[in-house]
C-alpha cells in the first residue's frame, strides 16, 4: 500500500543500523510506546474539551470559544495554566506521600494502555497472555493513589472522599471482574488480542452473547472511574472536591489526567471485550484480502477508536443527565444488584456453553465449528448463544426482583406521588384593590 | 443556641467515636455563608448546629435612621433573589400605616411582577437544589428561563436583581411599552419548559431515591417550628397568605394551593414545581384583565405616618415574609422588624437531618430554600 510504504522504509533503515532482534524487540516497541503515550495524552486532553463542548450543547451554552477556533486550543491553554501555578502543599500534610500520590494515579492509568490492542499486528504494544488479569490488577492500583492522597492531605473532606473511593472501587471491582468471565468463556483466552481475534474469526461481537455482562462491565467501569452518577469521592456539593481538595496546579492536573485516562482505559477494554475491538465487518475483505496490510491495520485502529469514542460519549451523556447516587445507595447497587447479576450471568453463560457442546454432533447437528481461536460457533450455535444471552436479561430481572422486592427503593416510580391541589377558601383581604377609579 | 461539643485535645480527638465536620461558611452548597457544624458517626449525622450571622448588615437598625422612602432599597438586599416580593412587603406596610388607597392597575402590576419573581426564585431554587444532588444540567436550564424574567425586570425597573421595584403609593413608572407582549410570550412557553424539567427529574430513579423519605417533617412539627411557604405546604398544611389574607390583587385571582403529604424533600419539590404552574396561571389572568388607569396614588411629598404600629405579611417565594413597623409620627420609623422566612425555616434543619447522611444534609439545605441575605439581615 503506497500510503504506508514509509513504514517499511523506516524498517529497512533501522535494520541497517541495528541487528534484527534489536529492531523488533527494542526499537519498534519504544516507538509504539511513545506513540501510544502521545496519542493517549492527546486523547485525554481533547476528551476534556469534548466533555466541555458536549455538556455545553446539552445545557444551551457554547462552551469554550475563545482560545483558537471554537476553543480548540483550550486544553493546551489549560495545561499551560496549570503548569505555571503554584504547587501548594498544606502545612500539616504528609509531604512525601502527598508528592507521590498523583504519580501513582497517572502511572496506573497509563500502564494499562500497554496491553490494549488498538488494532491487529503492529498496533499492539505487547500481547500479554494474561492481559485481562493485568488490566484488572493495574487499574486497581489507582485506588491506592486516591487513598494516599486523601490521607496525606490531612483534611477531613479529603479523608472522607478517600474512604468513599476505596469502598466504592473495591466493591465495584468484584462485579467488574465477574462480568468479564462470561466473555472469557467464549474467548477461551485471557489475552486481549486473543479476545478480539476470537470475535473477528467468528464474525460476531461478544455483546450479542453477553448483553448483561456488557452492561455490568460498563456500569462498574463508570463507578470504578468515579464518574457521575457515581462521582461520590469528589462529590463537589458535599465534599468540596473529595480526595483532591488540597491539591492544586500540576499535581491536581495529574489527578485530572488520571481520571480521564482511566475512562479511556475502561472504554477501550469494554470495546475489546464486548464490541469486537478493532473488528468491523467487511474491513478485512476490502483491504487485507487485496494485500493492503498496513491500510487494514490503520482502518482497524480507526474502527477501534471510533467504538471507544462512542462509549466515551455515553460517559459524558450520563454525567450531564443524571443526579448523583448517595453513598449507601451506591453500595446497594453494587452488592445487591450488580454482583448477583454478574453471578447469574456466569452460571447462565456456562449453562449455555454446556448446552452448545452437548448439542454438538447430536442428531446430525453441528454447533461448534472449531476451537482454534475462541469458541468458534456455527450459525445454529450462535443462535443458541444469543438466545441464552438475551433470555438471561429476563431471568436476571426476575431473580433480582425476587431478591430485592422488599427494599425501600425497589419500585420508586410506584411510590411517586401526585400533588394535591386545594382551593383554600379566601380570607379577609389585608389590602383591597379599589374598584372605583 | 445549642452548641455542638468539639473535641480539641489530641487525646479527645483520638478517643472520640465521632468526627466533627465544619461545613462552611465557604462551602459550595451552603447557599452563601451558612456554617454548619456536623457531628458525624461515619457519615451519619448525629448532631448539627447552624452558625449564622456572617452576612449581618444591621438592616433593622439602619432602617431606624432612614426616611420611609429610603428604606425600600435596603429591603431588596434581604432576599436578593426575590427583591420584588421583599420590596412589596415594605411599601404595603407603609401604605397600610398611612391608609393610602393604591390604584387598581398598580395592584395588578404588583401581582404580575411578584408572581414572576416567585417563578424566578423557584427556578433558582430548582437549579441549585438539583445541582446539590448532582444534576448540573438543570441549573443551566433553569437559568435560561430565569433570564427571560430578569429581562422583563430590567426593562421595567432598570435592574435585574435588586430592582427597587415599588414606591409608597404605587409604582415608579407605568409598565413599559411591550410589557404585556413580553409577559404573554413568557406565559405561553413556560409550561413546556417546566415539563422538560419534570421529564428529567420527577420520575428519575436516582432523583426519587435521593429525595423520597429524606428530611421528613410532620405537619405538627412544621407548625410548631413556624415553617412557612412551600416548606409548610409540603407537609400538608393548607396555609397560603395569598389566600388567607389576600394582598395586592390576589383577592380577584383564581388559583389553587398545592399540598404535599409526607413532608419530605420530594413533596417539597413537587409543591414548588406546581407552585410555578399556579404562578403562571395567576400571571396569565392578571395580564389578560390588566385594568387601565393611573399607577400612583396621591402621596404626600413627605411621608409621615401617624403614630401607631402595623404588621403586614405577604407570601414570599420562601414563605411568609412580614414587616412590623412602629411609627412615632416622624419621617423615620421608630422600630422595624422583619419576619424572615428563611431564618425560621432554617430552624427545621436539625430536626430534618439527624440520622441522615452528609449527602442528605446538602439536599435538605437545598430543599429549605434559604437565602443568607435574609437570615443574617
Amino acid at each position: 500500500m503506497a500510503i504506508l510504504a514509509p513504514l517499511n522504509l523506516v524498517n529497512d533503515l533501522l535494520l541497517r543500523l541495528f541487528s534484527e532482534p534489536t529492531v523488533n524487540f527494542v526499537i519498534w516497541p519504544l516507538i509504539q510506546v511513545g506513540l501510544v503515550i502521545v496519542i493517549t495524552t492527546g486523547w485525554v486532553a481533547y476528551a476534556t474539551y469534548l466533555e466541555r463542548k458536549i455538556s455545553a450543547f446539552m445545557q444551551a451554552r457554547l462552551g469554550p470559544m475563545r482560545v483558537g477556533p471554537w476553543g480548540l486550543l483550550q486544553p493546551i491553554a489549560d495545561g499551560l495554566k496549570l503548569l505555571t501555578k503554584e504547587d501548594f502543599i498544606p502545612e500539616n500534610a504528609d509531604r512525601w506521600i502527598f508528592f507521590v500520590a498523583p504519580y501513582i494515579a497517572v502511572v496506573a492509568a497509563f500502564v494499562v494502555m500497554a496491553v490494549v490492542p488498538f488494532g491487529p499486528d503492529w498496533a499492539v504494544i505487547t500481547d500479554v497472555n494474561i492481559g485481562v488479569l493485568f488490566v484488572l490488577a493495574v487499574s486497581s492500583v489507582g485506588v491506592l493513589a486516591l487513598i494516599l492522597a486523601g490521607w496525606s492531605s490531612n483534611s477531613k473532606y479529603a479523608l472522607l472522599g478517600a474512604l468513599r473511593s476505596s469502598a466504592q472501587m473495591v466493591s465495584y471491582e468484584v462485579s467488574m471482574g465477574l462480568a468479564i468471565i462470561g466473555a472469557l468463556i467464549f474467548a477461551r483466552t485471557l489475552s486481549l488480542s486473543g479476545v478480539v481475534t476470537a470475535q473477528a474469526s467468528n464474525s460476531i461481537w461478544f455483546f450479542f452473547y453477553q448483553p448483561i455482562g456488557f452492561f455490568i462491565f460498563l456500569i462498574s467501569g463508570i463507578a470504578e472511574n468515579n464518574r457521575a452518577p457515581f462521582d461520590l469521592p469528589e462529590a463537589e456539593s458535599e465534599l468540596v472536591a473529595g480526595f483532591h481538595t488540597e491539591y492544586s496546579g500540576f499535581r491536581w492536573s495529574l489527578f485530572f489526567m488520571a481520571e480521564y485516562a482511566a475512562m479511556v482505559v475502561v472504554t477501550a477494554v469494554a470495546t475489546t471485550l464486548y464490541l469486537g475491538g478493532w473488528y468491523f465487518p467487511l474491513v478485512y475483505r476490502l483491504t487485507e484480502a487485496h494485500g493492503w496490510h498496513n491500510l487494514y491495520v490503520a482502518i482497524s485502529v480507526i474502527v477501534f477508536l471510533a467504538k471507544a469514542g462512542l462509549l466515551l460519549y455515553l460517559y459524558f451523556w450520563l454525567r450531564w443527565t443524571l443526579p448523583r447516587f448517595r453513598y449507601d445507595q451506591l453500595m446497594d447497587l453494587g452488592w445487591k444488584w450488580l454482583l448477583p447479576a454478574a453471578l447469574i450471568n456466569i452460571v447462565v453463560t456456562a449453562l449455555g456453553a454446556g448446552v452448545i457442546q452437548g448439542l454438538d454432533n447430536q442428531a446430525g447437528m453441528r454447533t461448534i465449528k472449531s476451537l482454534a481461536s475462541g469458541l468458534g460457533l456455527t450459525a445454529s450455535g450462535k443462535v443458541i448463544a444469543i438466545v441464552f444471552g438475551f433470555g438471561n436479561l429476563f431471568l436476571t430481572a426476575g431473580i433480582l426482583s425476587l431478591i430485592n422486592w422488599r427494599a425501600r427503593d425497589f419500585n420508586l416510580k410506584k411510590q411517586r406521588r401526585k400533588i394535591r391541589l386545594v382551593d383554600v377558601p379566601k380570607g379577609k383581604p389585608a389590602v383591597v384593590p379599589v374598584t372605583s377609579e | 443556641m445549642h452548641q455542638v461539643e468539639i473535641a480539641t485535645t489530641r487525646e479527645a480527638l483520638l478517643d472520640a467515636p465521632e468526627m466533627t465536620l465544619n461545613m462552611g461558611p465557604q462551602h459550595p452548597s451552603t447557599h452563601g455563608v451558612l456554617r454548619v457544624v456536623l457531628k458525624l458517626d461515619g457519615e451519619t449525622v448525629i448532631d448539627l448546629d447552624c452558625d449564622v450571622g456572617y452576612l449581618h448588615r444591621g438592616m433593622e437598625k439602619i432602617a431606624e435612621n432612614r426616611m420611609y422612602t429610603m428604606i425600600a432599597p435596603y429591603w431588596d438586599r434581604l432576599d436578593y433573589i426575590a427583591a420584588v416580593s421583599n420590596g412589596l412587603v415594605w411599601v404595603e406596610t407603609v401604605e397600610q400605616l398611612m391608609g393610602l388607597d393604591v390604584p387598581r392597575r398598580a395592584h395588578y402590576l404588583r401581582t404580575i411582577l411578584t408572581e414572576l419573581n416567585r417563578i424566578a426564585s423557584h427556578l433558582l431554587w430548582l437549579g441549585t437544589h438539583a445541582m446539590d444532588i448532582g444534576a448540573v444540567t438543570i441549573l443551566l436550564w433553569a437559568f435560561r428561563e430565569r433570564e427571560e424574567i430578569l429581562k422583563i425586570f430590567e426593562r421595567q425597573f432598570g435592574a435585574r436583581l435588586t430592582c427597587h421595584a415599588w414606591r409608597i403609593g404605587g409604582m415608579p413608572n407605568d409598565a413599559y411599552d411591550g410589557f404585556v407582549e413580553d409577559v404573554k410570550r413568557f406565559v405561553d412557553y413556560f409550561p413546556t419548559r417546566l415539563d422538560e424539567y419534570e421529564t428529567v427529574l420527577s420520575e428519575n430513579r436516582i432523583w426519587l431515591s435521593r429525595t423520597v423519605g429524606i428530611g421528613v417533617i410532620s405537619a405538627a412539627d412544621a407548625v410548631a417550628i413556624g415553617l412557612s411557604g412551600p416548606a409548610l405546604r409540603g407537609s400538608g398544611v393548607p396555609w397560603d397568605i395569598r389566600k388567607a389574607r389576600p394582598y395586592a390583587a390576589y383577592a380577584e385571582m383564581d388559583f389553587e394551593v398545592p399540598l404535599g403529604e409526607n413532608g419530605d424533600t420530594y413533596d417539597r419539590y413537587l409543591v414548588r414545581m406546581e407552585e410555578m404552574r399556579q404562578s403562571r396561571r395567576i400571571v396569565k389572568q392578571a395580564i389578560e384583565n390588566l385594568p387601565d388607569g393611573p399607577v400612583n396614588a396621591k402621596v404626600p411629598k413627605l411621608i409621615k405616618p401617624p403614630v401607631g404600629d402595623y404588621y403586614h405579611s405577604i407570601e414570599g417565594p420562601k414563605g411568609e415574609i412580614g414587616c412590623y413597623v412602629v411609627s412615632d409620627g416622624t419621617q423615620q420609623p421608630w422600630r422595624v422588624r422583619v419576619r424572615p422566612p428563611s431564618f425560621i425555616n432554617l430552624q427545621a434543619l436539625k430536626k430534618m437531618s439527624i440520622g441522615h447522611l452528609v449527602a442528605d444534609v446538602v439536599a435538605i439545605i437545598g430543599t429549605l430554600d434559604i437565602v443568607l441575605g435574609e437570615i443574617d439581615r
